[in-house]
């Protein structure tokens, strides 16, 4: 028998079932994030002193790109997350915080296809 | 919500009540670090954007980083990147119920903020050391 009241089940409130879902995925990225960015760093210190053409072999070539993909959605998507709890603690207007909210899930998604696509272009592309 | 502002209530108390802990400190300090890393995403966008637009592209990229504002930020990256990461792995670890004791969470505190020093300083040592010991 559901304890729940007509009402209620109209207006459709209550648990949605996925309320541990942000901190799940925060500590799941952040798992992968520990790893990938040591490997990013690896790679980015591969980089120094060298030209555009060593720059352009190394990041396209299949391991450094793969693991370059993988840091930059993981990363996005850590980011994001991490920054809507930012904007939740602090901004309380109902618009102001509506605006950032989505302002910080366009730039996260537009950071990241924009390094995706560069990564992509380095694999497959002709620079 | 709407009625909350309209008549403030009181609230729990904040910040500025406590006297400064280290733990709190690097708390903040955590937060700041992953702030400063979103943006900090921007630096990583524009150095394969450039590797992937031209050599020209490339160059003005290695320029800005190579230069004086451009190595404060890179160096600053550094740092806020290795502390976050240490300091994620301590909240990993307390997340999984571990290091919660007095000494142990000091210690911690302590071991994240020395280590991310000394970690970074090391980084440029041998990014330094392979750039031939000049720029």
């Amino acid at each position: 028998m559901s304890m729940r009241t007509p009402l209620g089940r109209v207006r459709g409130l209550g648990s949605a079932k996925s309320g541990t879902e942000d901190f799940w995925w925060q500590r799941l990225t952040a798992v992968a994030l520990v790893p990938l960015s040591i490997a990013v760093i690896v790679i980015g210190m591969g980089l120094l002193g060298r030209n555009h053409a060593a720059a352009v072999q190394i990041l396209g070539s299949p391991l450094v790109a793969i693991v370059m993909l993988l840091f930059i959605v993981t990363s996005a998507y850590h980011m994001k997350l991490g920054m809507q709890v930012i904007i939740e603690d602090y901004v309380h207007g109902e618009s102001a915080k509506l605006t950032l909210l989505i302002a910080n899930i366009f730039f996260s998604i537009a950071v990241g296809a924009a390094a995706v696509y560069a990564v992509l272009k380095l694999s497959f592309g002709v620079v | 919500m709407a009625e909350a502002v309209k008549n403030p209530r009181p609230l729990s108390p904040h910040l500025q009540i406590y006297s400064p802990m280290l733990t709190m400190m690097m708390s903040i300090v955590h937060r700041i670090t992953g702030a400063a890393l979103y943006f900090g995403t921007l630096l990583v966008a524009w150095w394969l954007i450039a590797a992937s637009t031209s050599p020209n592209a490339y160059a003005t990229f290695q320029d800005f980083v190579g230069s004086l504002v451009g190595c404060l930020i890179l160096f600053g990256y550094t740092w806020a990147l290795i502390h976050h990461m240490l300091g994620g792995i301590r909240h990993l670890a307390w997340d999984l119920g571990y290091g919660f004791g007095p000494a142990e969470r000091e210690w911690l505190a302590r071991a994240t903020l020395f280590g991310s020093i000394v970690l970074t300083l090391l980084l440029w040592i041998v990014g330094y050391l392979m750039m031939g010991g000049q720029r």
